[in-house]
């Protein structure tokens, strides 16, 4: 089965982000740039499914800037089979990403999209559902478990107050959440292999889609800051407080 | 223009806190851009829960009904629901980011080919919508363009909306679903059985972290304290990743978003994750035996403390209260 997994390169969970003076942006100075941790799941999960079949190719693709190789090569040397860099310099919302990777998917005919949940930086979730209803596919976000069987897709999905069964016909779109795999580390040899995998460079501009955003963000500015508060001594003084200070119990 | 269609939620004929909260921005929102705020309600047969959602102020609901409608599949009910918004010629629609909110409002966002803001905080004067990012470290001014568009909202940044004098009018219609838009099918939903309040409606939250050690130390340190507080349980991504605790627990940037009264955080260190889903709490109590934990700089009141000696300390000292 050939699954293509869009990956997005954001900056590492555990940064502190700052927001620009001016509101233009984030500082990215001293950032650690990786794959969206949601998405490593999504290449881990693919991986798994082609073992399992014991065929099968896995394609990755990313939308961004040539620098964004990097997080690419990681998921070849993860072990996915090649990859495909749509190079973009301008600015594009989730409407675009969803049609130029559709455009992909139109070209490239794989059975199965992964992809994570959502991206740590823009916190959006909606590209995977964007996608699914623009190839007219069935979908299923915030996937826990993946179940493949003639041509079949079973898929629980993490849900509020529980566990959420559904099920569809391939082609689909699933989206990944946290408990679906631990995504491996690449491994020495597998770093030297995704040097010669294949990673095809395309300009957005050349596909032929409307790409001008339709939500623009106009400034960002950093929320304002919780204080700390006090220390307590013992579990009898915090109670006390609970009660007669800040009155909530 | 100006007109916002809110699409509501239901369990049984019960509206959850999270469906009040729509109604509550989306009446907001229409008042800033001029229009009136109307709602539906979809699913097999909506006349009960269409009555009662009628009280909370909207100027009409729409009882959306078809028999493919009674289980919440994404396909069917963008087709269905995609069909009435063009039909109504609203400027925006809106749901809370609930489950069934993140799953839904995307697709129609792209059936409609209209701009979505996801979680927004506050709704600006100048048709700007204000919108968390990377964790809630930054808030972001977007604007959208278009005749129509998708926003959902996060249920703590809203009150809901209280009962209004009168009921407005309900109309019924009957959805139109394309047989290849229900090619989705609904297996089972096994709910995870608790008495204890939900967490995004809890006045008190009672989050345990991987300072827990063990799914078995949840249920015999942290759950009396839970309990003998009437508090919602909740957990640390870390501590779902270690398999303590299922994952509609989880709080944080990628959990559940809470604002309890008062938010209890024992063994929990305080990833920027985690902060994200907890820090807009009114009061914040921190349990964590390391003094450096970053949760100590949001906590109201720090405990430096054995979460396994102060906490059932805690529970003992509520229990005299309770007495006195």
């Amino acid at each position: 089965m050939k699954i293509l997994v869009p990956v997005k390169r954001v900056p590492d969970p555990a940064t502190t982000i700052r927001v620009l003076p001016d509101g233009s942006g984030i500082a990215t100075d001293n950032i650690k740039w990786v794959i969206n941790p949601f998405d490593e799941i999504a290449i881990e999960e693919a991986l798994r499914i082609k073992e399992k079949q014991g065929s099968g190719e896995v394609v990755l693709c990313s939308i961004g800037q040539a620098s964004w190789q990097e997080q690419l090569r990681t998921g070849l040397a993860m072990g996915a089979d090649r990859a495909i860099l749509v190079k973009s310099e301008q600015p594009l919302d989730t409407l675009a990403i969803a049609r130029i990777l559709v455009k992909i998917v139109k070209d490239d005919q794989p059975e199965l999209v992964i992809i994570g949940k959502q991206a740590i930086d823009d916190d959006s979730n909606q590209v995977g559902q964007m996608m699914a209803e623009m190839l007219g596919w069935p979908q299923a976000t915030f996937a826990s478990k993946i179940e493949l069987a003639d041509g079949k897709c079973t898929v629980t999905r993490e849900v509020d107050g529980g566990l959420e069964t559904i099920a569809f016909p391939l082609p689909a779109v699933v989206t990944t959440d946290l408990r679906l795999n631990e995504p491996r580390y690449a491994s020495l040899p597998g770093i030297m292999k995704a040097r010669k995998k294949e990673l095809k460079e395309i300009a957005a501009e050349s596909l032929g889609l409307d790409l001008a955003p339709r939500l623009k963000v106009k400034r960002l500015t950093a929320p304002p800051k919780r204080e700390a508060g006090r220390k307590v001594e013992s579990p009898a003084d915090l109670i006390a407080l609970l009660h007669s200070d800040a009155k909530v119990i | 223009m100006g007109d916002v269609l809110v699409i509501a939620e239901y369990q049984g004929d019960r509206f959850p806190k999270t469906t009040l909260v729509a109604v509550n921005a989306g009446l907001e929102l229409a008042k800033k851009r001029g229009g009136s705020c109307l709602a539906v309600i979809a699913g097999e047969a909506v006349d009960a829960p269409a009555a009662e959602l009628a009280k909370y102020g909207v100027a009409k609901v729409i009882a959306l009904e078809n028999p493919a409608l009674k289980n919440y599949l994404a396909d069917a009910w963008t087709d269905a629901l995609a069909a009435l918004i063009k039909k109504l010629g609203v400027e925006y629609v809106l749901a809370t980011a609930t489950a069934t909110g993140k799953d839904l409002m995307p697709r129609i966002a792209a059936r409609l080919e209209a701009p979505m803001a996801s979680e927004i905080v506050e709704i600006g004067d100048d048709d700007t919508l204000i919108r968390p990012m990377y964790a809630g470290n930054v808030l972001a001014t977007v604007e959208m363009e278009g005749p129509v568009k998708v926003v959902t909202v996060r249920a703590t940044a809203f009150d809901a909306a209280p009962p209004a004098g009168n009921a407005a009018p309900v109309e019924k219609v009957a959805a139109e679903i394309a047989p290849d838009a229900s090619r989705m099918q609904f297996v089972a939903f096994n709910q995870t059985k608790s008495d204890r309040p939900q967490l995004t409606e809890a006045r008190i939250v009672v989050s345990g972290g991987r300072g827990l050690r063990s799914g078995e130390n949840f249920k015999t340190v942290l759950e009396p304290l839970v309990d003998e507080l009437g508090a919602a349980m909740g957990a640390s991504r870390a501590a779902v990743d270690a398999g303590f605790v299922p994952n509609d627990l989880q709080v944080g940037q990628t959990g559940k978003v809470v604002a309890p009264e008062l938010y209890v955080a024992v063994g929990i260190s305080g990833a920027i994750q985690h902060l994200a889903g907890m820090k807009d709490s009114k009061t914040i109590v921190a349990v964590n035996k390391d003094p450096d934990a970053p949760i100590f700089t949001v906590a109201d009141y720090g405990l430096v403390a054995d979460l396994f000696k102060a906490v059932p300390e805690m529970v003992d000292e509520l229990k005299k209260l309770k007495h006195s």
